[in-house]
């Protein structure tokens, strides 16, 4: 029995979708189509990968067309999540444009008769040295991408680049800014109905009874549907679906029992049953024999909320025993799995389109909303259904971002060097997107009549990670333990919030390297470069503290103060140092901020700053402001009254200077500065006023028992 | 029964229920997209909308009461087919991630620039209180009001 040889791995995603023409189509009139298939979720990734197309193909950006992400034409690049569409999406289409341009010069060769190294090309168009010329758009058949990738063309150095590394303006925004429909919120089709899901009061109620008379009786209602303890409402107008929503709620009675935790510190976790598992060991005899002074403490983040700015969304059709559905969703082919089994047909009946929605910052409520799409969309067979949640239905039903708990011990010898660091984290899994495996993970799922059940929970393996994402000191201490306790209880719904549990891993451990360094009698900024030996992060760490003219062993006035965080993101990603300086008045105020980020290659220097600046401020207000509420039975944050976010009137002024390094690899770099963010300010609050704060969000009330 | 307004100068009869927020009327009669719903509470601003010259918050305000005014939207603000000096500015400080907050913090901005043409950065951070974004773009958006203002001077 003969075997074939497995495939040679090729670069990025293009391992997995292996056809040239899957990633790239060159059009004859003049431009070029690429299809990602991962999705702009407002970070700018499209224009990057435009650039990308353009510059390995030697045409210019105007050329490029980027195709809708389809369930029904786009590669399979599963989740656009972890700062992984510039190395996983981008290289692809890097090496897969590369080897278009190849494929054409060859056609060019034959055509002017010259050899290779006698052609150059300028925007498409193909010159022989001696005369003659062709354009890509004349050489190009059908045929010509037709094939397997080989990957064997190495794509540009960088000293040859021109459109990558330079500051393309993103090809979304001028449309953004006009009003024009570009959201998946301001799709309009023929026919179309609005549809409501009036959500259970709290996780595990029970639909009891509904007398629903009343409520088809309503003006415009044209559907009523219920399974099991799955509510909603279909009307002709969108007005019309909120009354009877509003009226819906208002009659139903429901079953409820008291399944949250019994209090809203996350500490709650160190009583829960883990599955623990020792993540780091380091041994050194000799090293642990100096330990002259021991220090530990805890750290805490609560629950987090996404909130976006614009609930989410979906539009479904269903007819003839087949589902479109139209989407915000950051994975187009998992969530069409999902979709598949809950609605029982085949995949290949359901055709998922992504679109743009409101800011995505991990796995929100855009997938539970096209499942309630469709749901609707079957009760009224051949019209479209636009459901659009409201305000409390996403902070009461979106998958927050886990609490955790970090313990950390740690000794220094006499002359004030790390010896020996224990770390032992605790919370639940930071990913339950749907495709997950023995379950299905989308919310209106869980309510029907005939449940589905989520999957179990797990963690994203290392070294990406998921509550142990940047748990590992990315600094060099010869004893360590670190251990990972995944409490796989999950009592508040939780999933994928921006950098996981990178962002209470590095609060933690940044924090108390600050402790040890003032233990140590050390400058924070010092401290860290004693123990730093990676040349990359010890230069973001040295060109925030230049840029933020921080001075050795720099104190607070009693009101202001600054500090500093650091880390690699996944240690593995990009580097990112902040220093931020605060105010302490009424309420701790963030003022400036200054960050310096090594994301390796850089695409798009503009793009990489904004969402530089973006996770800066929202860290900020995570920091500052920000925790979920609950009582035994029900989630309390509802409204922005309950969950304030950091407004106009408290943004710092932010300062990102880029440390490009055009000739190593791109680095994901979408979530680097949240976790050095939050303990730049911890760190800036002791800075200032003396006291440790070591649970987020730094609120008034902790400040003030903390100085009680 | 309908219900007139001016919307971007022009009449429109509106035919729907008085208390229906004035936010689907733009978006599901007249198909203007660029108000956005975000809580429905008047919370975040991303419906925002000028009534006489006056922003409002569009989820929160009954077809009745935009009886007889004049209503402008994002999609009323340009001039001769050219977007608003605004809008132009968004666009050069790339002032926006998801965008989805963004047409009611310009149509705010207009309005305040509007009324005080030279604003200082507090006039413009006060002005936007009531406007929520999350993607952390504040730092350009304040960049590109300044810079509109600039340029509606000259």
């Amino acid at each position: 029995m003969s075997q074939s040889p497995a495939p040679r791995k090729l670069p990025g995603n293009l391992n997995t979708n292996r056809r040239l023409d899957r990633w790239l189509k060159i059009n004859r009139n003049g431009t070029v189509t690429a299809f990602p298939g991962k999705v702009e979720i407002g970070q700018g990734i499209l224009t990057a990968l435009a650039q990308i197309v353009a510059e390995e193909l030697d045409v210019s950006l105007e050329r490029i067309r980027l195709a809708p992400t389809d369930t029904t034409y786009s590669p399979d690049e599963g989740m656009t999540s972890g700062s992984q569409s510039i190395t996983d999406g981008g290289v692809a289409l890097r090496y897969a444009a590369a080897e278009a341009r190849d494929l054409l010069m060859q056609r060019a060769v034959s055509r002017l008769g010259v050899s290779l190294e006698q052609l150059s090309v300028s925007d498409g168009v193909v010159q022989a040295r001696s005369g003659g010329s062709v354009t890509y758009w004349d050489l190009v058949t059908d045929d010509l991408l037709a094939r397997e990738a080989t990957a064997e063309i190495q794509p540009k150095p960088a000293s040859q680049h021109t459109i990558i590394g330079a500051s393309a303006p993103r090809r979304d925004i001028p449309a953004k800014v006009s009003g024009a429909p570009v959201y998946v919120h301001d799709l309009e089709l023929p026919g179309m109905l609005h549809g409501r899901v009036a959500r259970p009061p709290s996780y595990q109620a029970r639909l009891a009874s509904l007398d629903d008379a009343e409520v088809r009786a309503l003006p415009g209602v044209v559907a009523v549907v219920r399974d099991g303890s799955f509510l909603g409402v279909v009307a002709e107008r969108e007005e019309q679906a909120i009354r009877a929503l509003n009226r819906v709620k208002r009659i139903a009675r429901w079953e409820e029992t008291t399944v949250l935790p019994e209090t809203t510190d996350p500490r709650f976790l160190l009583g829960e049953k883990t599955e623990d598992e020792v993540i780091s060991e380091k041994r050194d005899a000799g090293a642990a024999a100096r330990l002259a002074k021991s220090l530990e403490a805890e750290f805490t983040r609560p629950y987090i909320a996404h909130a976006s700015i614009g609930p989410s969304c979906a539009v479904a059709r269903y007819d003839a025993d087949r589902y479109a559905v139209w989407t915000h969703s950051q994975g187009i082919y998992p969530l069409r799995r999902d979709l598949a089994e809950v609605l029982g047909v085949e995949n290949e009946h359901v055709a998922v389109t992504h679109m743009d929605g409101a800011g995505c910052y991990g796995h929100n409520g855009a997938d539970d909303a096209a499942l309630d799409a469709a749901l609707l969309a079957r009760a009224v067979p051949g019209r479209p259904v636009r459901v659009q949640w409201m305000r409390e239905d996403e902070f009461q039903w979106e998958p927050y971002g886990p609490a955790m708990v970090v313990k950390l011990k740690a000794g220094l010898d006499t002359a004030g060097n790390v010896v020996d660091w224990t770390e032992d984290i605790w919370s639940n899994s930071h990913s339950t997107r749907p495709s997950g495996l023995g379950g299905i993970n989308l919310l209106a799922a869980w309510h029907l009549e005939k449940p589905f059940q989520p999957s179990p929970p797990r963690n994203p393996p290392l070294p990406g990670g998921g509550s142990h994402r940047n748990a590992i000191p990315i600094y060099e201490f010869p004893n360590e333990r670190v251990t990972n306790r995944l409490v796989k209880r999950m009592p508040v719904r939780v999933s994928a919030l921006r950098a996981l549990g990178a962002t209470a891993n590095v609060f933690a451990i940044e924090s108390f390297m600050d402790e040890l360094a003032a233990a140590a009698g050390a400058d924070p900024v010092e401290f860290r470069l004693r123990h730093l030996k990676d040349p990359r992060a010890r230069a973001v760490i040295e060109m925030a503290a230049t840029k933020a003219g921080w001075r050795k062993g720099e104190k607070g006035d009693g009101t202001r103060g600054r500090g500093i965080g650091f880390a690699r993101y996944k240690n593995g990603a990009c580097y990112v140092a902040v220093i931020v300086e605060v105010e302490a008045g009424n309420e701790i105020a963030v003022r400036r901020a200054w960050a310096a980020i090594d994301a390796g290659l850089v695409i798009n220097p503009d793009g990489l700053i904004n969402q530089t600046e973006g996770g800066i401020i929202q860290a900020v207000s995570w920091a500052l402001k920000e925790a979920v509420r609950y009582d035994r039975s029900r989630i309390l944050t509802a409204t922005w009254d309950d969950y304030p976010i950091l407004g106009f009137e408290e943004v710092p002024q932010v300062e990102v200077t880029v440390v490009n390094r055009p000739e190593l690899p791109p680095l994901g770099a979408g979530e680097g500065t949240q976790g050095p963010t939050a303990a730049a300010i911890a760190n800036a609050i002791h800075n200032a006023m003396g006291i440790r704060l070591r649970d987020m969000p730094f609120t008034r009330d902790r400040v003030m028992a903390a100085l009680a | 029964m309908t219900i007139a307004f001016q919307i971007n100068g022009r009449r429109y009869d509106a035919n729907a229920e008085p208390e229906t927020p004035l936010l689907y009327v733009l978006r599901n009669d007249l198909k203007l997209k660029g108000a956005r719903f975000g809580c429905g509470a008047g919370q975040c601003g991303a419906c925002t909308v000028l009534v006489d010259g006056k922003p409002v918050q569009s989820c929160d305000y009954p077809l009745s009461a935009a009886a007889g005014k004049s209503v402008t939207t994002i999609e009323g603000i340009g001039r001769n087919g050219e977007p608003h000096p605004l809008q132009q500015a968004f666009i050069a400080e790339q002032a926006a991630q998801c965008g989805y907050c963004v047409t009611g913090i310009i149509m705010v901005a207009k309005a305040l620039l509007d009324a005080n043409p030279r604003p200082s950065d507090a006039d413009i951070r006060s002005a936007l209180r009531g406007n929520l974004c999350r993607c952390g773009t504040h730092q350009r958006i304040l960049r590109a009001v300044h810079r509109a203002a600039k340029a509606l001077a000259r």
